[in-house]
């Protein structure tokens, strides 16, 4: 198992390379001077100069370009340039709030998608399943703004039942979780209509096959024969879909914190884009795709579990 | 064709589709007032009355904008879709034709485009080359290459085995004839299939853009930068960023009922009825 993680972890190596190397090429093509940017037109070119050498601008590309590989191999992402603070700590500062949202709303995905999922396959081409397919339709169709609007006017304006604004106090429970309500809500109704959809095609592949007659024959009872035998065989296009959906998911908690003001990887990555805070989009890049590819491997893993098949040799 | 209009589904879908063309396309006929012209006296004026759906912060008609904001939509998203299908179909036919070390490497590199999350990438690509219409387009093709790739190539690695190929390759065909002649019709519905499911995503995309201000500039109307500036009055006005909000919700559900029916219609096996 150690050494299949190791191994995978390895194959990786390649890939994040290429990642980091269209990073880098990706952030030069820029028009525009970066320290000129940050001082603003009416610097003085001695100014410029001195900011360029201390952002190290003012070397080889390619010696800029093998600093950035190797301190991005050791986790060093460097300093933004605007802010001046290492880029790991202010992504530290804001990241709870942003795995608050992501974990929420994958809850809330698996928690409403599954049964949904299970009991539409159930009833196959009856009303609950049209509704079903009907309303998954619909939401996997909100871009999540849209969704996080129209949930803000009803339930923060309208009815007042929870606050308008998302930045959470971090260490008042009651608070981060009344705060995480709207947002999560958002973030979920997605992920449940993407998860509905595929445990429906994925079980109703599954309700034909023998063993589950087998298994009812022998005389288990029907419930059980859905949510051991079938569900287990039918999990793993669900998996794939859940690890597949990351980039969907970080995509749109981006949005999701800009309607809902919330602090979050999302709002950092806006203002270093309005701010060309180069160093800052480098770092985020590499995060956003380094959690990429530790999902997918996740998500391999999690074969192994539901389906015993799936050697991990 | 009869049968795929059968289906409610898709039947619907088709609907709301062609309302939202027949829109952007009649536009100027249809809408009631000019979609920039700045009317102060009239702004913020509620739904009703004159202005049907409602006025902006800048006296424009909210309904008027709407039906001209559908044209980007529909430009950015068929063309960048285009763009893609022609892109990625490609390279993926090439690739899991010729297949080999050269397959493996493409696809690898196919693998590294889609580890980018899509509205990151776009993100990325618009802030760097400018809020622009053809910037846009650029950056969700670049978005929907890879998928494509994958979508074109699985089923020619099995075609490429055929009989029929071989037949061609004997009688003397090029490689380019029997892939573009005789693969690729084979291959064209599935593509063009997920080329709807997509079309719905990529307008998605554009108004997620513009939504976070890298759209198409103002005063030009696009409905996610419609919702953009309603936001900020979203207490005072909020059908200023609930119309909007409804005509992008139409144009994706839409896209997405048609291109469900459609592969409900060449798959049978995750057909409904």
């Amino acid at each position: 198992m150690i050494f299949y993680i190791a191994r995978r972890l390895l194959a990786a190596v390649p890939t994040l390379w290429a990642v980091l190397t269209l990073v880098f090429v990706l952030v030069r093509i820029v028009p525009g001077d970066p320290a000129v940017a940050i001082l603003g037109d009416r610097a003085t070119p001695a100014a410029v100069a001195a900011l360029q050498a201390k952002l190290g601008l003012d070397r080889p590309i390619w010696e800029q370009y093998l600093t950035f590989l190797g301190q991005s191999a050791q986790g060093d992402f460097g300093i933004s340039m605007v802010t001046n603070r290492p880029i790991l700590a202010d992504v530290g500062a804001v990241i709870p709030h942003t795995i608050d949202l992501t974990l929420a709303a994958m809850l809330i995905g698996i928690v409403i998608g599954i049964p949904a999922g299970v009991w539409a396959a159930l009833h196959r081409n009856r009303w609950i399943d049209v509704l079903a397919r009907m309303l998954s339709l619909v939401g996997l169709s909100f871009p999540v703004f849209v969704s996080g609007i129209f949930l803000l006017l009803t339930f923060a304006l309208h009815w007042r039942i929870f606050p308008v604004i998302g930045n959470a106090n971090l260490s008042d429970p009651g608070d981060r979780l009344l705060k995480l309500v709207l947002p999560s809500i958002t973030l979920g109704l997605v992920m449940a209509a993407y998860i509905t959809r595929v445990t429906r095609s994925s079980m109703l592949s599954v309700l034909d096959e023998d063993y589950m007659r087998t298994a009812r024959a022998k005389g288990v009872p029907w419930k059980r024969v859905v949510w051991r035998h079938g569900l287990r065989n039918a999990g793993l296009p669900v998996v794939t879909v859940v690890g597949l959906y990351i980039g969907i998911l970080i995509g749109n908690s981006v949005l999701t914190e800009i309607v809902f003001n919330r602090p979050g990887l999302g709002k950092i990555i806006v203002g270093a884009l309005n701010q060309r805070d180069y160093t800052m989009l480098q770092g985020l890049m590499v995060i956003y795709c380094f959690l990429i590819v530790v999902v997918n491997l996740l998500t391999d893993l999690a074969y192994g579990f539901i389906d015993p098949r799936v050697k991990h040799a | 064709m009869k049968s795929l209009l059968r289906n409610p589904t898709t039947a619907i879908g088709a609907i709301m589709c062609v309302l939202i063309l027949a829109a952007a396309v009649l536009a100027p006929w249809l809408a009631p007032f000019d979609p920039v012209e700045q009317n102060i006296l009239d702004r913020m004026q509620p739904p009703g009355g004159d202005f049907l759906l409602g006025s902006d912060v800048f006296g424009r008609d909210v309904l008027s904008r709407i039906l001209w904001g559908a044209r980007i939509s529909l430009v950015v998203a068929v063309t960048s879709i285009a763009f893609a299908i022609a892109i990625g179909g490609a390279i993926g036919m090439v690739s899991g034709y010729i297949g080999g070390k050269f397959d493996l490497l493409v696809m690898q590199v196919m693998d590294v485009l889609l580890s980018f999350p899509a509205l990151i990438l776009g993100l990325i690509v618009v802030a760097l080359l400018g809020a622009e219409i053809h910037n846009l387009i650029i950056a969700i093709t670049l978005t929907a290459i890879a998928p494509f790739a994958r979508i074109a190539r699985a089923p020619v690695l099995s075609l490429k085995e055929r009989a029929f190929v071989e037949a061609g390759r004997a009688l003397g065909f090029s490689h380019a004839r029997v892939l573009f002649v005789h693969i690729l019709p084979n291959i064209l519905s599935e593509v063009l299939v997920m080329g709807s499911l997509w079309m719905a995503t990529a307008v998605r995309t554009e108004a997620s853009l513009s939504f976070i201000g890298l759209g198409v500039k103002p005063p030009t109307a696009t409905w996610g930068g419609m919702m953009r500036d309603g936001f900020d009055t979203i207490l005072d006005a909020p059908w200023l960023s609930v119309f909007p909000g409804i005509a992008i919700l139409m144009l994706v559900l839409g896209l997405n009922m048609v291109g469900d029916g459609l592969r409900d219609a060449t798959d049978p096996k995750l057909s409904g009825s």
